[in-house]
């Protein structure tokens, strides 16, 4: 499985480190309801289909969400975080 | 069955080979596979079968085999089920069967096959469930010394394998005519290729057909293919190469012999594990032609059809007089080319009922085997037409019951095959596996001219895929007669007729499953266990499924198949793991000192990927707690030297990195004045602290912040995902540094008067300071810092200046009484000061556990901060950080062991919490403990029982502040 980095190219899969799903990128306010910390750090979609999740490519320093498909196991893209606000 | 005097295609008569079967010595030829050299030799029993220790012979000619399962000699030790059918002669090999005792002729365990009413589909969970007190002393020994097939070797294997990485634009699984015509069409268009077949020689079954393309024999066009695919440059030729799987990405895994056929390897890896990522795949495996069960069809010398031509053509076996079985029109066609070409068939026997009438055997139409004969081999079968029953002698009878695509790597990645009515077989679907066609007789289209045809068709949609122009390639002619099939599944005779040879199933098993309620296909394979052989039931599930189809009254599409997995043949492990071994390329980091403290004989520890020295021994030491006392003392005493460079470092400069650091620590760096250094916090997003580490201002817009060993890795990751996640548009930037710098901790009541003989000018630094200097000249950092308690330094110097200043620093400090000290000392020297670790730092606790709640900032948001004041992580029911030491000085403790009140049970509802760290501090002359225990900042003072379950051991405890030593801090600070 190759992903590509917006800054070296397709790279092979052991180059990446995964943290989870793009919910990590919309960060609640600091006084947001508990509820909603909750839900930022906890609560996972886990579609079986299109998914959008954050890697670290190692060797650059590059984060990056990958759009992909959980039941094809196809890479649809990936785009470096300012991109995927 | 003997050799012929002329003939054999595969064969150099010229060379002879010497080789050994079960303590036999017998004479092969080059070009032999192990299969025709024993049965060259009229060696037909070669083994037992794994239920009933049946006789058994060789069934096919290739890597499906489920008989021919041998231990061969290779490296010193014998590897059990190599396939005979694949494994190549070579001079002095030594062979022997498995399965048997004393000898496979004269098998003692052959009494299973008396037994065999008794053991038929579950007798596993019928026989062995009661009485229940049998299972681990009686049930569970016998059953492993029953168990498996072949012994493995007990030794370590360290013959060596390779793994190794290709990349193509087009990869051709199978030489045969598909898989040529299209890697020929592919290659002429200036494609990438890789093309891959198991045999040693490519041309499938040209190899073994009399069949002609373009007017010569189909070897020939074979061999005239592969001479242009050899001589082109993009092409890549790679014959004794099983591709066993398909995965994600046009990734295929690849096992390729590269030195299973000789005697002596040299450098050579006995075999290679490829990973093939190839934009195309085009599948030309081929098909595998199936058996037919009647009764006694497991008898040494009954063989596939296929697997007689191929040994008659490639190597010339003789395999005297046949009785051909089949169903199609393909085996009478083979039967009469053969009988052309000068075999002795003796009769052609087939259930269907037109047939024809001319032939140079005899044609037994509307007719069936139902008996075979002969003790460890064939003398006669019996067939039985329009209710009549006729013997006819024969040395072989050869099986056709027709053929199963090999479509079995377009079903690894989950897809489904569908029914094909016509040739009564499962066909791939389109777009099984993303990038791969199946083409040829993989996909259910027999003829030469229809391999050849769907070999160009094939490698033409690739080449567009790929943005190529196919060649102008004419089609060359070949047969394309019809396969005309009518399905045989089982024949309806008394007796037992096998389904998979190689453990043992029958029709009547798979039945009787059926009838026991065991009736998916995927229950039945569990209960019966078939097709869990080696061979995985090439030959054989296809004909289980429509029996069970039979027995539950559904159809076959309707059963299903099983589930095709990885790996299409057995992969050793040696080969799978080549590279794995010892440490293989796990990369080793060394401090700037490893050589001198090496040299100084420490025994060194791992951390992560670092090695740091233990201790220092010195002659008289009784054991390492010897020398780790005398290195703390050296430090409360004297002045002692420690390589801290693997701690990670990394550069934070920019307008923005003060804001930036405020955001990740959880105290304020922003107020850090230039010239200062401050303890930080950081926590993970869920509260929990993730690291602490100091964080250095080295000029306005300019910070070095470090990290601890363990999550150097980590924190760099962590702090890229906040600055690209939530503060892109900050002026920050942030680098690791780790490696650029070599860093010794420079730490006790001398360690002023070392600094001053080291560095050129030595500055007044205030505690927590820090400040650019030189050292002989060379642009050094100095921080005053403590990990010890005492009045310490780190000194840092660009990494390649590293090991002279450790001789240096290391030479002046034992002229002043002190010395070097290791990372057995440091862990004491921090205990004694309650210093934490990631001992402490779990992953669970919090900075109200560790007692920092302080250090949260009330005046600004950072990472974890709205989590950790959740309900739940603080309050008197947290975990928290305490001292404790036993109330009886010399007791010793040790970490892990679990807290509890004086008088409760050791049980988990009572636990209070546990020792993180514990240390002999040769300062205070007892042990000393920091724990995380329950509500245990209000319980200083209080006396517990430390339970040890692991060792057995137990001690009264007394619970107080973590700061065992100089709890005011006067000595590092003063
Ligand atoms: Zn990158």
């Amino acid at each position: 499985m190759h992903l590509p980095c917006p800054c070296c190219g397709p790279r092979d899969l052991r180059e990446f480190t995964h943290k989870g799903a793009d919910d990590y990128l919309r960060r609640p306010a600091p006084d947001a309801p508990p509820e909603a910390w909750d839900d930022y750090l906890h609560t996972r979609a886990n579609p079986a289909g299109r998914t959008r999740d954050l890697w670290y490519h190692d060797p650059c320093g590059t984060w990056i969400a990958v759009t992909r498909d959980t039941v094809t196991h196809a890479v649809i893209g990936a785009t470096g975080l300012e991109d995927a606000q | 069955m003997k050799r012929r005097a002329t003939g054999g295609s595969a064969l150099t008569r010229a060379r002879k080979l010497g080789f050994s079967f079960d303590g036999r010595n017998l004479q092969g030829l080059q070009g032999d596979t192990l299969a025709s050299a024993l049965l060259a030799n009229g060696v037909r029993l070669v083994g037992r079968s794994f239920k009933y220790h049946r006789p058994r012979g060789v069934l096919t000619a290739g890597s499906e085999e489920p008989n021919a399962l041998l231990e061969v000699l290779r490296d010193g030790v014998f590897h059990p089920n190599v396939r005979a059918t694949v494994q190549e002669l070579h001079m002095g090999l030594q062979a022997r069967a498995q399965n048997c005792w004393p000898s496979v002729r004269r098998d003692v365990m052959a009494v299973n096959d008396l037994l065999a009413p008794f053991l038929g589909a579950g007798f596993y969970y019928k026989t062995f469930m009661w009485p229940r007190a049998f299972w681990e002393g009686l049930y569970e020994p016998l059953i492993r010394r029953a168990a498996g097939l072949g012994r493995l070797p007990q030794t370590p294997q360290d013959a060596p394998h390779e793994r190794a990485f290709a990349f193509c634009d087009l990869l051709v699984i199978g030489a045969g005519p598909t898989g040529l015509m299209a890697a020929l069409t592919a290659a002429r268009a200036g494609a990438d290729v890789i093309v891959c077949d198991e045999d040693r020689q490519f041309g499938g079954r040209l190899l073994s057909d009399t069949g002609q393309i373009d007017g010569i024999a189909g070897a020939d066009w074979a061999a005239q293919v592969v001479t242009e695919l050899h001589a082109l440059p993009n092409v890549r030729l790679m014959a004794r190469t099983s591709v066993v799987g398909a995965y994600d990405g046009g990734v295929y895994g690849a096992l390729e012999r590269v030195a299973l056929h000789v005697t002596a390897p040299g450098h050579a890896p006995r075999e290679c594990f490829w990973r093939i990522t190839a934009q195309r795949t085009i599948l030309a495996a081929g098909a595998l032609e199936r058996p037919i069960a009647h009764p006694g069809n497991d008898r040494p010398g009954v063989m596939l059809l296929s697997a007689v031509a191929s040994y008659w053509h490639r190597w010339a076996i003789d395999p005297g007089r046949v009785v051909v079985f089949g169903n199609t029109d393909h085996a009478l066609a083979t039967a009469r080319a053969l009988a052309a070409d000068g075999m002795n068939i003796r009769a052609y026997v087939d259930p269907r009922t037109d047939l024809g009438t001319d032939a140079p055997f005899a044609l037994r139409a509307g007719a069936e085997v139902v008996a075979t004969h002969g003790r460890h081999g064939l003398g006669a079968v019996t067939l039985r037409q329009k209710g009549r029953d006729i013997r006819i002698e024969a040395d072989t009878l050869a099986l056709a019951g027709g053929w199963n695509p090999s479509l079995h790597l377009a079903c690894h990645m989950n897809g489904r095959p569908s029914w094909d009515t016509a040739i009564a077989a499962f066909v791939p679907r389109p777009g099984m596996v993303p990038g791969m066609d199946v083409a040829g007789a993989a996909a259910g289209r027999f003829s030469t001219h229809a391999a050849l045809h769907d070999g160009a068709r094939a490698a033409a949609e690739s080449l567009a895929e790929l943005g190529l122009t196919s060649p102008d390639l004419p089609l060359p002619l070949a047969e394309d007669a019809p396969y005309a099939i009518a399905p045989l599944w089982q024949v309806a005779a008394p007796g037992r007729a096998w389904l998979d040879f190689a453990n043992d199933v029958t029709t009547k098993d798979v039945a009787q499953a059926a009838r026991e309620g065991f009736a998916s296909v995927e229950h039945m394979k569990r209960y019966t266990t078939q097709g869990m052989a080696p061979d995985q039931g090439k030959s054989s599930n296809m004909g289980a499924l429509a029996v069970l189809a039979d027995a539950t009254g559904g159809t076959i599409p309707d059963t299903g198949t099983t589930t095709f997995r990885p790996p299409f043949v057995p992969v050793s492990i040696a080969a799978l793991g080549a590279g794995g071994h010892g440490k293989s390329f796990a990369p080793e980091r060394r401090i700037t000192s490893d050589a001198q403290v090496r040299a100084m004989g420490a025994p060194m520890l791992e951390a992560g990927l670092w090695y740091r020295p233990s201790h220092f021994p010195q002659a008289g030491d009784r054991d390492w707690r010897d020398a780790c006392n005398r290195e703390v003392l050296h430090v409360r005493h004297a002045v002692g030297v420690c390589d801290v460079s693997t701690l990670g470092k990394i550069d934070v400069q920019g307008p923005n990195a003060a804001r930036f650091l405020d955001f990740v620590y959880t105290n304020t760096m922003s107020s850090l004045r230039p010239g200062r250094v401050r303890y930080g916090l950081m926590l993970r997003e869920d509260g929990h602290v993730m690291d602490d580490g100091t964080c250095a201002r080295l000029g306005e817009q300019h910070f070095l912040i470090t990290t601890t060993t363990a999550a150097a890795g980590e924190v760099m990751r962590h702090l890229d995902f906040v600055q690209q996640a939530f503060c892109a548009d900050w002026r920050v930037r942030l680098g690791s540094v780790t490696e650029h710098w070599a860093q010794f901790a420079v730490a006790g009541p001398l360690a002023d008067d070392l600094l001053a003989r080291v560095l050129d000018v030595p500055p007044a630094l205030p505690f927590m300071g820090c400040a650019g200097v030189t050292v002989g000249g060379v642009a050094a950092r100095l921080f005053r810092i403590s990990f010890s308690g005492e009045r310490g330094y780190e000194l840092a110097v660009p990494a390649r200046f590293g090991a002279a200043l450790f001789r240096g620093l290391l030479a002046l400090a034992e002229g002043m009484g002190g010395g070097a000290y290791g990372l057995e000392a440091l862990n004491v020297l921090r205990i004694e000061k309650g210093f934490v670790t990631h001992a402490e730092i779990d992953g669970r606790v919090t900075a109200f556990d560790l007692g920092m709640a302080g250090m949260v900032s009330a005046k600004k948001d950072c990472i974890g901060k709205a989590a950790s004041q959740r309900p739940g992580l603080h309050g008197p029911e947290r975990l928290q950080l305490v001292g404790l030491r036993p109330v009886a000085h010399g007791t010793e403790i040790a970490a892990g062991a679990h807290l509890y009140a004086p008088d409760a049970p050791a049980t988990a509802p009572h636990g209070q919490g546990h020792t993180t760290s514990v240390a002999y501090s040769p300062t205070l002359e007892r042990w000393l403990g920091l724990a995380l225990l329950r509500d245990g900042r209000a319980r200083h003072g209080s006396m517990m029982r430390l339970d040890d379950g692991l060792r057995g051991r137990q001690a009264a405890v007394e619970i107080c502040n973590p700061v065992f030593f100089d709890p005011d801090g006067g000595r590092m600070r003063g």
